[in-house]
């Protein structure tokens, strides 16, 4: 009985304990990778089965709800804009000089022909925000060590219903992270590497989105210049900066 | 001796309108039936012709695996060169080019707000051309409900639901949001005008037709195409022809080992349409098969009854000294006569009330108010001149094949007994 009551009290204390330290992972991973504002430069390569794509563009953010994303290149491309407010996004386009306002399911459309949706690139909230986790294991990835976490959706417009991440250990940098629909069928994959210090924290500047469902090598993501904590001023994330 | 026969018939009205009552019956139901199914089955097959299918299609093979996600970057590159050798090797048919797209459609309100929104189903067409026949084919003219065909670049026809799902009327102007055969984003206006009762569910509720050169432009396809749709010139579906037109045609290209190849695919090869030809094909065999069975059961039956109800008849004839055979071949007679009169009033109004149901139909646009498969709305029956024979051979001969069965009751009457069972 002694031996009975001593092993449940270990399985209670190691299951509290377990959820504490992804919880305590998980805050880490999010302080890692937000920060108050941001100004992105990137390359967002789109793999196709004839041929391939970069687009270029400049992304502003500002805490959790406000992002502002300029397209620089291709000539198609250039000029079109889009805002992020709270839930709201809006898409301007020059060649129609129209701002649209998606909502709803159209929020699920592939952005430009790539593997990420307009709802992927509009989640910046944080991870701890949306989700209980726990750790279910550790593996090496390209020589680092993971903890491997599930997350669970705990709010009811997480855009998916379970996560799965692996974490460096040391650095608290996701590497690898893979998305679950209700069903628990695999919708997306997402490879991070290249991980840099960038002013004081690690960062991932190559990242691999591929939606399972289609086919193709996914869409590559990389950072061409990050800055954290910039001043951005306030005009950005109006909707009269989307027609400047 | 068929007029003596004839005569009495006429005279027993029993001998007559219970067995002809129950063929023209059988027959008429077999006709309107059969008639109704072909009509409904050839109604989807049609329509999926016009609209998806053509009666051949040419696509590359990238596009073709993946045909259901409308992949456009997988199109067929120089669409010009290819059209012009389709034109050459297959003379006896229409060519037309097809793209079929996917977007957002955003109707804007004076603030060049957004007033309404929804996913489109876009299909660009060869409207402009003179020679294309598309116009009439998708019988857009009579489906206009508001407005008119486009005329010019930068006009389209939407479905009118969709039209009053977004708020929006003949005249107002669309954005459409989409992307390019290359992956970028794309993004055009559209004046409305026209809106379209397609008939379809689906369609009306979120189809967009735009002209063919409009959408090269916004897709970015210059000289590429989605699909190249093959029609014979009459319309009219010929499954052995095309099935010859698709093997030389792949024939040509089978030592190409590009996946953009091009690949000619019947109607039978898309959409599950096989299954549906087979089912066209098989329903009048189907039909026969049962009316003959059933029929012969109850003719089998109403035979055995006036056998019985004449079983006094034939045995005084027989007593009279007329022939086991000569009773059996008259009652055979009597049964052709019988299945003819009865197929014949069957056969009329089974005709009748097929070609009444091909020029009116059912409308059971009711029932399929979120439906959103491609599904004509008036369900019509098809008259064929199979229906001609369809269910007058099979009556006639069930009515002789029960008599027969019955009959064969004659050939046990016993001549020695026939006085005590006659009570003479």
């Amino acid at each position: 009985m002694k031996y009975l009551i001593t092993i449940l009290f270990s399985m209670f204390f190691a299951t509290q304990l377990s959820a504490q330290d992804a919880t305590e992972i998980l805050n880490k991973v999010d302080d890692n990778m937000n920060s108050e504002t941001s100004i992105l430069k990137s390359d967002m390569i789109i793999y196709g089965r004839r041929n391939s794509r970069t687009v270029t563009s400049v992304g502003y953010a500002e805490g959790n709800n406000k992002s502002f994303s300029e397209y620089l290149a291709p000539a198609r491309e250039k000029g079109t804009k889009m805002l992020k407010l709270e839930d709201n996004l809006w898409i301007y386009s020059p060649s129609t000089d129209r701002t649209i306002q998606l909502s709803g399911h159209m929020l699920k459309q592939s952005v430009m022909g790539s593997d990420l949706s307009y709802e992927d690139m509009m989640e910046n909230r944080k991870l701890t925000e949306m989700y209980d986790s726990e750790v279910i294991g550790e593996e090496l990835i390209d020589d680092r060590n993971t903890w491997i976490l599930q997350l669970t959706a705990k709010v009811d417009d997480a855009s998916y219903e379970s996560r799965k991440i692996w974490v460096d250990t040391e650095r608290y940098v996701p590497l690898r992270e893979e998305l679950f629909a209700k069903s628990g069928q695999l919708l997306k994959k997402t490879e991070l590497r290249e991980v840099k210090q960038i002013d004081g924290r690690w960062y991932p500047t190559k990242m691999n989105y591929k939606d399972m469902l289609k086919d193709g090598k996914g869409t590559d993501f990389v950072v061409l210049e990050i800055e954290f904590d910039a001043e951005i001023p306030a005009y950005i994330f109006s909707k009269a900066a989307l027609k400047k | 001796m068929i007029k003596f026969i004839f005569k009495a018939i006429l005279r027993d009205k029993n001998r007559s309108v219970l067995p002809i009552t129950v063929v023209a019956i059988g027959v008429f139901l077999t006709i309107a039936l059969s008639g109704y199914l072909s009509g409904m089955l050839s109604d989807m097959i049609d329509q999926t012709a016009r609209f998806q299918t053509g009666h051949i299609k040419v696509m590359s093979r990238a596009y073709a695996e993946n045909v259901d996600q409308l992949p456009n970057d997988l199109a067929l590159m120089d669409g010009s060169e290819l059209l012009e050798e389709l034109n050459s090797d297959f003379p006896n048919y229409t060519w037309v080019n097809r793209i079929n797209f996917g977007g957002i459609i955003d109707a804007p309100d004076e603030n060049e707000q957004s007033k309404g929104q929804g996913a489109a189903m876009g299909m660009a067409i060869e409207m402009f051309s003179k020679t294309s026949g598309e116009t009439e084919r998708l019988n857009l003219k009579n489906s206009l409900v508001e407005g008119r065909i486009p005329q010019k670049s930068g006009e389209v026809l939407i479905g009118y639901e969709f039209a009053e799902k977004l708020g929006a009327k003949v005249g107002d102007e669309l954005t459409f949001m989409g992307s390019t055969m290359y992956g970028s984003m794309s993004f055009a206006s559209f004046v409305i005008s026209g809106t379209v009762r397609f008939g379809v569910m689906a369609m009306d509720k979120g189809t967009v037709i735009i002209d063919f050169s409009d959408a090269q432009q916004i897709l970015n396809m210059e000289d590429a195409v989605g699909e190249i749709l093959g029609f014979r010139h009459d319309e009219v579906f010929m499954q052995d022809e095309v099935i010859e037109m698709r093997e030389s045609f792949n024939a040509k290209y089978a030592n190409d080992t590009d996946e953009f190849a091009p690949i000619m695919k019947t109607l039978g090869e898309q959409n599950s349409m096989g299954t549906y030809l087979e089912l066209v094909n098989s329903v009048s065999a189907m039909f026969v098969i049962i009316f003959v069975l059933v029929m012969s059961i109850v003719l089998w039956n109403t035979g055995l009854i006036g056998g019985l109800r004449r079983y006094q008849e034939f045995g005084i004839r027989l007593a009279l000294g007329e022939e086991k055979g000569h009773i059996y071949r008259t009652m055979i007679f009597e049964a052709v006569i019988i299945g003819v009169i009865g197929s014949i009033i069957g056969s009329a109004l089974g005709i009748g009330v097929t070609l009444l149901m091909q020029k009116y139909g059912i409308d059971i646009s009711g029932m399929m108010k979120d439906a959103t498969m491609m599904m004509p709305s008036t369900l019509r029956s098809k008259f064929s001149p199979q229906l001609l024979y369809i269910g007058f051979i099979p009556g006639l001969f069930a009515m002789v094949i029960g008599n027969m069965l019955s009959g064969i009751g004659i050939y046990k009457r016993e001549t020695a007994t026939l006085f005590k069972e006659l009570e003479v």
